[in-house]
């Protein structure tokens, strides 16, 4: 039940004078306010909300508790690998050991750290098959450009500088035009055939001497593995340009095949999708890039490198003069990178492949399933890798009924929706991965939801149109939303 | 059934043009493709005087689903853009023929529309997609 102060900001439970002890600012004396240049300081007090510690601890929890969230329910969000995160990794990575050590602390006192960030490096070369690996980038769009810019970097120390060019099929990930644009390229895509593989004629036929490189991710974001990717990489190698793995869909295919050993000069992983952090938080994430022999030089600062005395130290500037740089203050985000390492270190090869195979096996189950209660999938002829797309063009064509509808009614059966309208080939999509950490009776519930969702859709599609019913919002306008974006509250 | 318009010209990414008496050319996205975006909340469009080749990125619409390229279907400098949708995206939705317009094309070389599809190659195509 809820009560009338559930639904208020907290600004609005603000009362002067009332404050939270423990938060209270401590007054700062004199002699350091003074470093501060006058023009710098605060004219006026920060708007800050007045409220108790209790009315602070009982507004979030119970806002908390409005959220659908992978503790709470089944989470199939295609292309983001919302599978559970176990808590012993997160335990372990605050250890205070690691929670208390100063980015700052000399190496000597960071032993411990080090080893487990070099062991990382190890685990995500041989799992991906790369001849190197930096740790440094702090999500996956900067995992992405880390690696673009590397491929830039490759060209230009060859002097190779006519390469304009960055081809991307159209079953990329969604960010590798953006990704390509940043590093200065021109992007030209590459169509897709009905069964979800690259064209491959149309490829050949855009590969040229202004090609850099090639973007793309295996599985596809179709949900299918990339058939003819050896033709793929082989038709990019010839041009002269560099093969670069989006590593959206690593789940897929982790420890059965290696994306070295498919061609790929250079790839990012996701780490808060992969390797036990939650994703889809806002962050912190990792994006860790992994390269060819011929890329090492220019992978960015620092790595962890191994002493012939089994010291670890920090490599830099110095040790790889060609590398495109630093890309944070220190390196990475330690705690996204130590989860990573205790859960590789968990899981061991054996439990590596079979995150790949149960993920996969979960994947087509459920297709099998959906399919058999008179869902369409995208690719029919294909199996799925670990996530699939169904399309509702034809609900939505003879019924009035649209994927959205369908996504907002599922709220209702207490599942969360799939992404939908994703990708956009295909036309009121969705594209649901269910991860391996679901048991067969949650996939199960999410198929008797779907049942269910369609037979309404047919006797009485006005009340899909309505959906949710049972949430704390009703449907919202995102159309109003995003034409008059109002994000800032304020009560004059 | 999409509203498809004889006197029009359309490429294969359903960008839609119509030649004026003045070798000028109106362009805009046909009503299948604002269907098929929903409802558009932001509309980028080229600069006045931008010099575009044919498939050059000349803007981007923008809906709450997706957010999709607009490609140059002939090549020439533009004269002028569809002020009105920087506040009124909807405009496309309402009228994607009329007021709904993206920008004005001075071609550099009119047998260009040549390569375009006619009214009744783009009803194939469509069909097709189906």
């Amino acid at each position: 039940m809820s009560t009338q102060t559930d639904n208020q900001l907290i600004f609005e439970l603000s009362r002067p004078g009332r404050r939270a002890a423990a938060q209270a600012p401590r007054a700062l004396p004199e002699e350091r306010l003074s470093a501060i240049p006058q023009a710098l300081r605060r004219k006026q007090r920060p708007a800050l909300p007045e409220v108790s510690e209790l009315q602070v601890v009982r507004h979030y929890t119970n806002l908390s508790t409005r959220n659908f969230a992978i503790d709470k329910q089944f989470y199939p969000l295609g292309s983001c690998t919302m599978k559970y995160n176990p808590r012993g990794a997160n335990r372990a990575a605050m250890l205070p050991g690691f929670l208390g050590r100063h980015p700052l602390a000399p190496e000597s006192h960071s032993q411990g750290y080090l080893a487990c960030l070099f062991e990382l490096q190890e685990f995500l070369k041989e799992v991906t098959g790369m001849q190197g690996v930096s740790l440094t980038p702090m999500a996956g769009a900067q995992g992405e450009f880390a690696g673009v810019a590397m491929i830039r970097a490759y060209h230009e120390a060859r002097n190779d500088d006519a390469r304009t060019e960055i081809l991307i099929p159209e079953a990329a990930h969604g960010t590798n035009p953006a990704t390509a644009v940043m590093c200065g390229y021109k992007v030209r895509e590459v169509p897709v055939n009905k069964e979800g593989d690259v064209d491959l004629e149309a490829l050949k036929a855009a590969c040229g001497p202004q090609t850099a490189g090639l973007m793309m991710t295996n599985p596809s974001t179709c949900g299918v593995f990339e058939r003819q990717i050896d033709g793929i990489a082989k038709a990019v190698h010839e041009a002269g340009g560099l093969l670069y793995y989006d590593g959206a869909n690593l789940n897929a295919i982790l420890g059965k095949v290696r994306p070295g050993d498919m061609g790929f000069d250079v790839i990012h992983m996701n780490l808060h999708k992969t390797f036990a952090t939650p994703h889809g938080g806002g962050g912190p994430g990792a994006g860790p890039v992994g390269v060819s022999e011929r890329l090492k030089p220019f992978l960015p600062t620092p790595i962890v490198g191994r002493e012939e005395d089994g010291r670890y130290r920090w490599l830099d500037q110095h040790d790889l003069p060609q590398s495109i740089g630093h890309l944070s203050a220190f390196m990475g985000n330690a705690g996204v990178l130590l989860r990573a390492y205790f859960y590789a270190r968990v899981l061991g090869r054996e439990g590596m492949i079979r995150v790949g195979e149960y993920s996969t096996l979960a994947a087509n189950y459920l297709l099998k399933r959906l399919e058999a209660i008179g869902c369409t999938p995208a690719y029919p002829a294909r199996r799925a890798s670990h996530e699939f797309i169904l399309t509702f063009a034809k609900e939505s064509k003879t019924l009035g009924v649209s994927a959205m509808d369908i996504a907002k009614r599922l709220l209702d059966y207490n599942q969360h929706a799939p992404t939908t309208y994703f990708p956009l080939l295909v036309p009121e999509c969705f594209l649901i991965e269910p991860t391996e950490t679901e048991t067969k009776e949650a996939l199960d519930e999410f198929v008797a939801a779907m049942e269910s969702i369609l037979a309404e859709a047919r006797d009485n599609p006005e009340l899909l149109k309505g959906a949710p019913y049972s949430q704390p919002v009703r449907r919202l306008d995102d159309v109003k939303a995003a034409r008059e974006l109002d994000l800032v509250w304020s009560n004059v | 059934m999409s509203d498809i318009r004889a006197e029009l010209r359309y490429a294969t990414s359903h960008e839609w043009v119509r030649l004026e008496d003045d070798g000028t050319a109106y362009v805009g996205i046909s009503d299948h493709a604002q269907d098929a975006m929903g409802d558009l909340v932001y509309v980028e469009l080229p600069d006045v005087g931008q010099q575009l080749e044919v498939t050059d990125e000349a803007g981007v619409v923008e809906s709450v689903k997706a957010a999709s390229d607009i490609y140059a279907p002939v090549s020439g400098e533009i004269v002028a853009i569809n002020e009105a949708l920087e506040d009124t995206p909807e405009l496309v939705n309402q009228d994607p023929y009329g007021d709904g317009w993206l920008f004005q094309i001075r071609l550099n070389d009119k047998s260009e529309l040549e390569q375009l599809l006619s009214a009744d190659d783009y009803r194939t195509q469509l069909d097709s997609e189906d």
